[in-house]
């Protein structure tokens, strides 16, 4: 399977219904990574109006989720898709769901931004970099899992289920500081397990990421790598090709 | 690429509880049918290229492939009825159970009745219900009242045909609809018990429901008889077919458990073909 293998079919109008599905697939993950964005950001300059938006802006996900969804049926009873084709089908179904999920993390997060908007936020500023780093780090899996997507490329997948881990670190380590900052000052603990339900969130979001990249993966090569370390992935020729 | 039996990681998960989830390799069943290095040609023009492969006992296995691949000639020579073409020669081995049915002195009678076959058109006798059911056992020299009627009910019944036929068996068998006269040479083929029904194209010209009729029957008749299917049909092979072989231009290209073929072929062609993208 590969990225032009989608417009090949001798029924144009399934080609369109194929492209079509992947266009939205990638309009509802721009959607999410935007949101993740903003929601760090309100978290982080206590801009609530930015966090009433994501608000608003994740109900746009959960609508798409359930667009794609309905789509996908529809072309699973229309066109009854084989090989390549079902995969890609029952990958999207399961990638939406993991989108959905990240935006749902994302106005989690966005909640905290207005809980946390108010004048004793200052004892936290200290945390808010590291905390937008993490951001960073999973907004940054979020969009090479949908490069990896758009591309049909398992090696931008495999470098992103990588770098999982660098972000479960990160996570470790902010939680060590929180913390650290709780038992320094009881006073602390209300607000504090606030930034730690965000840097809870942000991890899942990596998580999720990292889901999709599995999905891409069996998508492209017909190999279900999930449960698996990767260590023990090898690939075969279809994966190797991407691989070069 | 990996083949289909070291496809199914461990995943360092508990399998224990699936069961009867876990799919049956090739390697684990046992053979009806064995096709070794089988060319064929037609005069000078060769119609199969080197085919080798085996049809699992008690299973359905479907050959799919472009018009003209070779699918139907094949399947034809599972109980020589290409002898019947003059100009048509056959190389190789087609193993059923230790013998080599091409090789000298087979009765080729006692073969068709091994290896029975049914068409495109459904093809009754211009006789009754019950006659055409009959036949064959006629043939065999059998003429006890008693007996012809509980192998035509016990065939009739397998057929799925007894419900709807047995107050009209003296009736001509032409009297019948496209799919129940397709159901009754089914029941004619397996009145005389043969281990291996061919099927080519059984489908083909019926509707929707009878269709489904004959793919129901397909499925019960897998517990008693090993079947091969020819279909144009795609879904059909992979709605009946536990295993399916990939046909193209006189070649076997790829041969494999249904699921795996119709989720993860391993040839380009063989994709290119099930989803639309051939030609």
């Amino acid at each position: 399977m590969e990225r032009e293998d989608i417009s090949e079919h001798i029924s144009q109008q399934f080609n369109l219904e194929m492209e079509d599905l992947r266009n939205k697939v990638l309009t509802m993950g721009g959607i999410v990574e935007k949101n993740i964005a903003d929601a760090i950001t309100s978290v982080i300059e206590g801009d609530s109006d930015l966090a009433e938006k994501v608000s608003s802006e994740d109900l746009k996900v959960n609508a798409m989720e359930v667009a794609i969804d309905e789509e996908c049926a529809r072309v699973l009873a229309r066109r009854q898709p084989a090989a390549g084709d079902l995969r890609v089908i029952t990958m999207i179904i399961k990638t939406i769901t993991d989108l959905e999920r990240i935006g749902d993390e994302a106005e989690k997060i966005a909640r905290m931004g207005i809980t946390l908007n108010d004048a004793k936020r200052d004892s936290l500023r200290g945390h808010f970099v590291e905390l937008r780093h993490l951001a960073e780090s999973v907004r940054r899996m979020l969009r090479d899992a949908l490069d990896a997507f758009a591309r049909m490329d398992v090696k931008t997948a495999c470098t992103c289920i990588e770098y999982d881990d660098t972000v479960d670190e990160e996570y470790e380590a902010i939680m060590r500081q929180l913390i650290t900052h709780m038992m320094e000052d009881p006073r602390n603990i209300r607000r504090t397990l606030d930034v730690i339900w965000c840097t809870r969130s942000l991890e899942r979001i990596g998580d999720h990421s990292k889901n999709v990249c599995e999905y891409i993966i069996y998508m492209v090569s017909g190999k279900d790598i999930r449960h698996l370390s990767l260590d023990e992935i090898e690939f075969g020729e279809k994966g190797e090709q991407k691989v070069s | 690429m990996m083949s289909g039996e070291e496809q199914t990681p461990s995943h360092g998960l508990d399998v224990s509880v699936l069961g009867d989830m876990k799919e049956r390799s090739l390697a684990e069943e046992t053979i009806a049918m064995d096709i070794k290095d089988v060319d064929l040609f037609y005069g000078d023009k060769q119609a199969l290229f080197n085919v080798n492969m085996v049809i699992p006992e008690k299973r359905v296995t479907a050959f799919i492939g472009p018009s003209g691949c070779g699918k139907s000639t094949l399947l034809r020579c599972f109980n020589r009825m290409n002898d019947l073409v003059d100009s048509c020669r056959v190389e190789g081995k087609i193993m059923l159970g230790d013998q080599n049915i091409y090789s000298k002195g087979v009765n080729v009678a006692d073969l068709r009745r091994n290896v029975g076959m049914v068409f495109q058109k459904p093809n009754p006798f211009p006789k009754s219900v019950y006659e055409n059911v009959a036949y064959g056992l006629r043939l065999q020299g059998i003429n006890n009242k008693s007996t012809l009627d509980d192998v035509v009910e016990w065939a009739l019944k397998g057929a799925a045909l007894w419900d709807e036929v047995k107050d009209r068996l003296e009736d001509s068998a032409f009297g019948l609809s496209g799919g129940q006269q397709q159901r009754l040479v089914i029941a004619r083929a397996i009145a005389v018990q043969p281990e291996v029904l061919l099927l080519d194209e059984p489908a083909s010209a019926l509707d929707p429901i009878s269709t489904l009729k004959i793919e129901e029957l397909i499925y019960e008749l897998k517990s008693t008889y090993t079947i091969a299917i020819v279909t144009h049909n795609m879904q059909q092979a992979a709605r009946v077919s536990d295993y399916t072989a990939f046909m193209y231009l006189g070649e076997l290209i790829e041969f494999d458990s249904t699921n795996q073929l119709f989720t993860n072929p391993k040839q380009k062609k063989t994709e290119d073909y099930i989803t639309g993208r051939y030609g």
